[in-house]
């Protein structure tokens, strides 16, 4: 660098830096000293940074700085303050009865927003964010019930759940009485299409009603009862309402009667703590098809 | 920048390679005109920060009774008579556009009046100064203290010990007076001398006692030149017409010395006014010399025309050598043609214009805003359920907001698809289709609501629903729209 103080500029008499560019020269024009010692300070406090604080990648961990502090015990902490704070409200939940949840605007309004977070962290991946099931997977917004809507109903099959292999899970399956042989194929045709009439459904031209009765009344009826109008205790279905679970074409309730249906409903006891299945029974009733 | 060169200026500003020391300006006490409005409007910002929070406003019964409140553990502003609620912060938008166009006026009819009577860092700055001169004594008398090579005479000592006491002090009440602004501000002041204050509080007030010491005692007119954006920007909103700070040298060139001008002048030769006495740059806060041009560092308080006018009026000839004039009459004068001043501009008028409209939709929107409102947010998943009767029902979430001092007791009606019915989870219905709810006073409530009607009587995908929730007891009506969703 040339000695910048033989270049003097003439309009500002400041010195150049020596450096031009297209005939334009540069002023040298020094800092401010209190920003320069800012900008030393602000080195030493990135030294001193590294120092105390967990900063340096190495290949397996990284440096963990003098007072072992780390960001996730700091989430830690605050999540345990933030249970503490809830603890009290989440144990009114807890106490509470179902009935009284529901009373509550307070208790309810916690009861909903907890259970809808819940839910969505354990019960989306089948019956959807918003409870609208799938194939297969129940809407818990309606009005259908497999096993029953009322609050302590919904409670117990989230407890137990069904088929889930827990003691007191629900029981009951569609048996398959194709593949059991227990029905022929064409009494299976028969039977789907009587099924179908149950709840006003247009069936083959060809159907013979008396004799879809007649294998309903031998077949079906213990379950599904003498009217098809279901049994909860057993988790059968209604037959003659305008909610299907599996779908109501003819094809589907074919492959329904002939290969049987056993859904799985996990048991949430012992995964999910009893306030939280409380605060869930009480948003999925009030999702608008709790009886 | 077209400055002049001062040979004294390049032998002591240590113009090293790496930095420059800052020469510290001793701003010299001037009186006139323009000190006098700086007094004036120092008194009335200085008096509206500190006292403001005193003000008691009744709002009734468990509201708080502060003019000027902001609720952050509730999310309410007060500001008088309005309240506003946190979805309610645009008019802070509003505000700011208002303040920005109005800075933008400010520049384009006086140039910097901001910065040289209103911005906080010149009050406060100027505030020290004041406290300053008071205790150590005027330009010459600081200057010579701070260049004593004897200071530590006891009597220099209790001076310097007096004078941070005094700025800690009122740099310690800019920060107390600055909490108050967040709570009942007599109850606040009760914990904070008893030290039952919350920690947050003296935190604050530690921050702004700090923040406000270094910059209105230390760092002053570097926070103008270093730190403040507006001087860069102010530029660009400057034109030709705007008055700015300015030295008239078509009056005051040649300078010369006041005996040498009589002379002259006997001679009937043209001589300037200036007789380059340095006043003009003695007083400067920014310690800059006016008579070189418009600097990015003038915040144009108008001390050196007070300066300079007592100068002219010593030695008898015409004030306003520096006024507030522009280049156009510069040049008009040295014309030989009457100066002319223009105001109403077509900047001038557009800005007018920008705040007149933001400020008068602002008043406008407040004073229609209902203190009942509903929102209503349509559920996604699903958007409709078939129930087992083949009916279709549709599920909303309801936001009801009675910002009124008041509980409300509110019913809910809807209108839109063919025998609909409705029911509001959790809550009882007086009658089975009309749910009543109450909603408690400044508070909201959220609802979800559930609207079912027969498939038969309501072919179309999508049916407009229009929620009406209406104050029982006195009538007052809100409604919102959505829509009913068929499978």
């Amino acid at each position: 660098m040339t000695d910048h103080h033989s270049d003097i500029d003439s309009v500002s008499g400041k010195s150049t830096t020596g450096h031009e560019w297209d005939g334009i020269k540069e002023l040298n024009t020094p800092l401010p000293r209190w920003w320069v010692i800012t900008f030393y300070l602000t080195i030493v406090w990135a030294i001193a940074y590294w120092v105390v604080y967990p900063a340096w990648p190495l290949i397996a961990s990284n440096t963990t700085g003098m007072f072992g502090y780390s960001s996730r015990a700091d989430v830690a902490v605050e999540l345990a303050n933030l249970e503490k704070i809830r603890g009290a409200k989440m144990a009114a939940l807890g106490t509470a009865s179902l009935a009284d949840i529901e009373k509550d605007p307070a208790l309810l309004a916690l009861a909903r927003a907890k259970g809808k977070t819940v839910f969505g962290d354990n019960c989306a991946p089948c019956h959807g964010s918003g409870g609208a099931g799938a194939k297969g997977y129940p809407n818990l917004n309606d009005d259908d019930w497999l096993w029953g809507g009322s609050l302590d109903q919904i409670m117990q099959t989230i407890q137990f759940g069904a088929r889930s292999g827990h003691a007191k899970t629900h029981e009951g399956q569609m048996l398959a009485f194709g593949k059991d042989g227990v029905l022929k194929p064409d009494e299976i045709v028969t039977a789907a299409n009587y099924v179908r009439s149950l709840s006003g459904l247009p069936t083959r031209p060809s159907f013979d009603k008396a004799k879809g009765e007649k294998i309903f009344a031998e077949n079906c009826a213990a379950c599904h009862g003498d009217a098809g109008k279901g049994n909860q205790e057993m988790g059968a279905p209604n037959l003659t309402d305008k909610i299907w679970l599996y779908g109501s074409d003819e094809a589907t309730l074919i492959e329904t009667i002939s290969q049987g249906r056993a859904g799985v409903m996990p048991a949430w006891e012992g995964r999910l703590d009893p306030a939280t299945i409380k605060a869930m029974a009480v948003y999925v009733h009030s999702l608008g098809g709790g009886k | 920048m077209n400055k002049t060169v001062n040979p004294k200026d390049l032998a002591s500003d240590g113009d090293g390679p790496l930095y420059a020391a800052q020469k510290k300006v001793y701003p010299q006490s001037v009186s006139g005109t323009f000190r006098r409005i700086k007094w004036g409007l120092m008194a009335v910002c200085l008096g509206v920060y500190y006292f403001l929070p005193f003000v008691r406003w009744n709002r009734g019964l468990g509201a708080p009774s502060q003019a000027v409140l902001i609720d952050l553990p509730n999310s309410r502003f007060y500001f008088f008579f309005i309240e506003l609620w946190p979805q309610e912060v645009y008019y802070f938008t509003g505000l700011l556009i208002a303040a920005a166009v109005a800075l933008f006026l400010m520049n384009s009819v006086g140039g910097r009046i901001w910065c040289g009577y209103l911005c906080p860092q010149t009050v406060w700055t100027d505030l020290f100064y004041a406290v300053e001169r008071l205790i150590e004594g005027d330009r010459r008398e600081r200057m010579k203290k701070d260049k004593s090579s004897d200071p530590l005479k006891l009597e220099r000592i209790s001076e310097i010990v007096l004078k941070h006491s005094i700025w800690l002090m009122i740099a310690w009440w800019t920060g107390g007076a600055w909490v108050l602004y967040f709570n009942d501000a007599p109850t606040l002041v009760k914990e904070l001398v008893t030290f039952q204050g919350p920690m947050i509080a003296y935190i604050w007030i530690g921050i702004l006692t700090a923040t406000t010491y270094l910059l209105a005692g230390y760092m002053r007119e570097q926070v103008c030149t270093y730190m403040c954006p507006w001087p860069r920007i102010q530029a660009a909103l400057t034109d030709e017409w705007a008055l700015n700070v300015t030295y008239r040298y078509d009056r005051g060139e040649k300078r010369t010395s006041v005996k040498k001008a009589a002379e002259l002048r006997a001679l009937g030769e043209q001589v300037g006014d200036c007789v380059d006495c340095y006043q003009c740059v003695a007083v400067c806060p920014t310690g800059i010399d006016i008579r070189n041009g418009p600097q990015m560092e003038c915040i144009q308080c108008g001390l050196c025309i007070d300066a300079c006018d007592n100068v002219m009026t010593k030695i008898g000839r015409p004030k306003r050598l520096i006024g507030y004039d522009n280049d156009i009459n510069i040049h008009r004068r040295q014309e030989g043609k009457a100066p002319i001043y223009r105001i109403v501009r077509a900047r001038t008028v557009v800005y007018s214009v920008i705040i007149a409209a933001v400020g008068g939709f602002m008043v406008y929107t407040l004073a229609t805003r209902s203190l009942l409102d509903v929102n209503v947010l349509h559920d996604r998943n699903p958007v409709a359920v078939k129930l087992s009767d083949g009916s279709i029902r549709n599920a909303y979430t309801v936001r009801l907001l009675n910002k009124s001092g008041y509980d409300r007791v509110i019913a809910i009606d809807a209108e839109g698809p063919v025998n609909l019915t409705m029911h509001v989870v959790g809550a009882d219905s007086v009658t089975p289709d009309r749910p009543m709810i109450v909603i408690p006073r400044d508070a909201t409530s959220e609802l979800r609501l559930l609207v079912t009607a027969p498939a038969e009587n309501n072919s179309e995908k999508s049916i407009p629903v229009r929620f009406h929730v209406m104050d029982i007891g006195l009538g007052v009506a809100a409604s919102a729209t959505d829509n009913f969703v068929a499978p």
